[in-house]
């Protein structure tokens, strides 16, 4: 069939079984918005408030369903707004395809009215970028955009498309839904070495990251740990492959991990690292990261291996392969002394915790936990409230913990919130700061036309909270610009969006607060009053490993 | 501890790849010393060669970094005991008389061609590895230089063995 360039964009989508998109209309993408009309009943267009909501949204939809999400947006600013949300997908490793209109083919480089080098801004950003340069090329170079954003190392990929090339026409044949490109299987000699390692190993660890859960094998995670009697330390991305009331679940490691998963690593005699990047977040000062372990590397992307630790065993390649092929070559063993130890530094930690009279940060996220289900969505923006919700949350299953972990960008919770809700359609609490939620909350207004059922939870302590907290710890207490001061009333605020408000100043306050937000399918907003000048701990400053650690 | 490397790239001919290698570079502070690009035996493929520096993890990542950029078809270490490394240099020298006649001494004793006489300057072209051409220029290096251009190294393997062998169908393209 002849069709034009914009609707080619749409079979092409509907090919890939996309229904759903995010973005924000604009001069350059009129046309594929017109198509987008044709095409209502196949593909649910989110309006967003910004573009950056969008492409965050579009992020969340992939973490939630595993599919490719897609955004939209207009040449020249539409364009630049997107990247926050393109840098956050490609930090991750979120398989995103962001389509961008741009000024006709005869106009590129004239610096015409919302004209910006699209491709240009894209290239640290994303995976891969085109521009679409015929319309003949269209189909295709959409398709091939989906290929690359899914496999391998997921990511996201930017096309941009010239009006022109919207408008023109061409002949088009539907295709089945491109499949990811087959990975490469890992090397079996270095799997026997590694089962080898792991049936010497008297104190076995697995330190599980986000690949886990990008690559589909968070099943693998428990029985591998179950049969080499090991425990499991997980970097922020992972923390949701394995069910966090597992006693083999330690939590998270590095800079505010828990105690136990952070100080295993020094005890540890083989780590099984699947999935992880080894952040110097994650690590620490890398000369003191698991002194006496052999590690055992396992990743899709070989650049991994060797960037930031030198892995004993570098084993690059299917990641599911890997540990199906380790748990069922390992033998079964017990290591009692080594459980012994562990729980040790567990019961240490407990020691440690600390009680308060009013309502704290750890009180909220343990309130939510207690009344959402195993399947809620938990979305996090960044800071503080995000290191919390790591240690304290219980996440049950894969797939349910939204978070910015590579790129840091407060402001990615509401849409990815928005983004997580209508991929699988379930209910979603945002945790976030006064300060973060700041950045995106316009984000609310598409979160109520889209009806969804998304429970903004704010930490309010007035402060940027981590950012004070290193200001307190490493400036002597210099609090410059962390102190915003702001007379935002955030009970109004949801109401004038059309929300519903809330603010909880105890436990009790909150738990009625969610009673009733989790009664309704609409968005809902709740203030949680909490300390103003409490720090996240532990801590282990930057550069410094758990001797330095600061646990109160 | 650093060394110097070099590094052939065969990549799809398309607009844009040099941003893209380039940008790669930046973004994770490779040291790079030349870079040369141009057309090969196939039309949709260019080679580049590139000359860095850095440690053996700067240099494992240069490798692994560059094999993912999606034009990239094939990333090869040069080993420079069985590699043909060439650079080209063009110097501009101001010289008359017996200046001139030493300046075209010099020349022919490195083998370098002169491409161009103008009253008062002579332009002189010579190939070779980095040592002769920095040699070379160190020889000349009291005379009055105008300009020179280098071109940077491009290298190629010994024996039949090429950069295209094991690249998926490449050799049908």
């Amino acid at each position: 069939m002849r069709l034009k360039g914009c609707d080619v964009i749409m079979e092409v989508l509907c090919e890939q079984g996309v229904n759903t998109v995010f973005g924000y209309p604009g001069g350059q993408v009129l046309n594929i918005y017109d198509s987008l009309y044709r095409y209502k009943d196949r593909i649910h267009h989110v309006l967003t408030a910004h573009e950056q909501g969008a492409s965050h949204a579009a992020d969340g939809y992939s973490r939630a369903s595993g599919k490719v999400g897609v955004c939209i947006a207009t040449s020249g600013p539409g364009a630049t707004n997107l990247i926050t949300g393109l840098a956050t997908a490609k930090a991750d490793s979120i398989p995103v395809v962001a389509i961008t209109g741009n000024v006709p083919m005869e106009l590129i480089g004239t610096d015409s009215f919302q004209e910006v080098d699209a491709i240009g801004l894209s290239i640290p950003v994303t995976k891969h970028s085109f521009l679409v340069k015929s319309v003949e090329t269209l189909a295709d170079i959409l398709r091939e955009a989906f290929r690359v954003a899914k496999s391998g190392r997921p990511g996201p990929v930017l096309v941009d498309i010239p009006k022109n090339v919207q408008i023109e026409e061409v002949e088009f044949e539907n295709r089945p839904a491109v499949e990811k490109t087959e990975e490469p299987e890992p090397s079996m000699e270095l799997l026997s070495k590694a089962v080898e390692l792991i049936n010497k190993s008297e104190r076995p660890l697995i330190f599980c990251g986000g690949g886990v859960i990008n690559g589909n094998c968070s099943e693998f995670i428990e029985p591998i740990a179950e049969k080499a009697d090991a425990f499991v330390s997980f970097s922020m991305m992972g923390l949701s492959a394995m069910d966090c009331d597992s006693p083999r679940h330690l939590g998270m490691n590095g800079m505010h991990g828990r105690y136990a998963a952070t100080k295993v690593f020094t005890r540890a005699d083989v780590v099984i690292a699947a999935g992880v990047r080894f952040s110097e977040r994650a690590t620490g000062n890398k000369m003191k990261f698991a002194p006496g372990a052999k590690i055992i590397h396992l990743d899709i992307d070989p650049a991994e291996q060797g960037k930031n630790i030198d892995a004993f065993l570098q084993i690059a390649g299917n990641l599911k392969s890997s540990l199906k092929y380790i748990l069922d070559n390992i033998d079964e063993k017990k290591h009692e002394a080594w459980s012994d130890e562990v729980n040790k530094f567990k019961t240490e930690e407990a020691a440690g915790a600390k009680k308060s009279e009013c309502m704290m940060p750890w009180d909220v996220i343990r309130t939510v936990n207690k009344k959402a289900g195993p399947d809620t969505n938990i979305a996090t923006d960044v800071g503080q409230h995000q290191m919390w919700v790591a240690q304290y949350y219980k996440f049950k299953k894969p797939r349910t913990h939204f978070t910015s972990g590579g790129l840091g960008t407060m402001g990615y919770g509401m849409g990815a919130s928005i983004g997580a809700s209508l991929a699988n359609k379930k209910r979603t609490v945002l945790f976030t700061g006064d300060g973060s939620f700041g950045m995106n909350l316009n984000e609310l207004a598409t979160a109520v036309v889209e009806k969804l059922p998304i429970t903004v939870v704010i930490l309010n302590n007035k402060r940027l909270g981590m950012i004070r907290q290193w200001q307190s710890l490493f400036f002597e207490k210099r609090f410059m610009a962390t102190v915003p001061d702001r007379k935002t009333d955030f009970v109004k605020l949801a109401d004038a969006f059309g929300a519903k408000g809330f603010r909880a100043f105890n436990v009790d306050e909150l738990e009625r607060a969610l009673d009733e937000a989790f009664s309704v399918n609409t968005p809902c907003v709740i203030e949680c009053i909490v300390p103003e000048e409490e720090n996240v701990l532990p801590m282990v400053p930057p550069n410094g490993s758990v001797e330095n650690i600061i646990l109160s | 501890m650093n060394e110097k490397f070099s590094v052939s790239i065969l990549v799809t001919n398309q607009p844009g790849v040099m941003t893209r290698i380039a940008s790669l570079f930046s973004q994770r502070d490779f040291n790079v010393d030349t870079f040369t690009s141009g057309k090969t035996e196939n039309n949709k493929y260019a080679r580049i060669t590139i000359t860095a520096s850095g440690d053996s993890r700067k240099k494992d990542q240069m490798l692994k970094q560059l094999s993912k950029l999606y034009d990239v078809k094939k990333v090869e270490l040069m080993h420079p005991e069985n590699t043909i490394l060439r650079e080209l240099l063009i110097v501009k020298i101001g010289a008359t008389g017996e200046k001139l006649r030493e300046v075209l001494d010099a020349s022919s004793v490195f083998r370098s061609k002169v491409v161009d006489m103008s009253p008062g300057s002579v332009c002189v072209e010579l190939t070779g590895e980095t040592s002769k051409i920095d040699a070379f220029l160190n020889y000349i290096k009291d005379y009055d230089i105008l300009e020179f251009c280098r071109t940077g190294l491009i290298a190629v393997e010994r024996g039949k063995k090429c950069l295209t062998d094991d690249v998926p169908g490449i050799k049908t393209a």
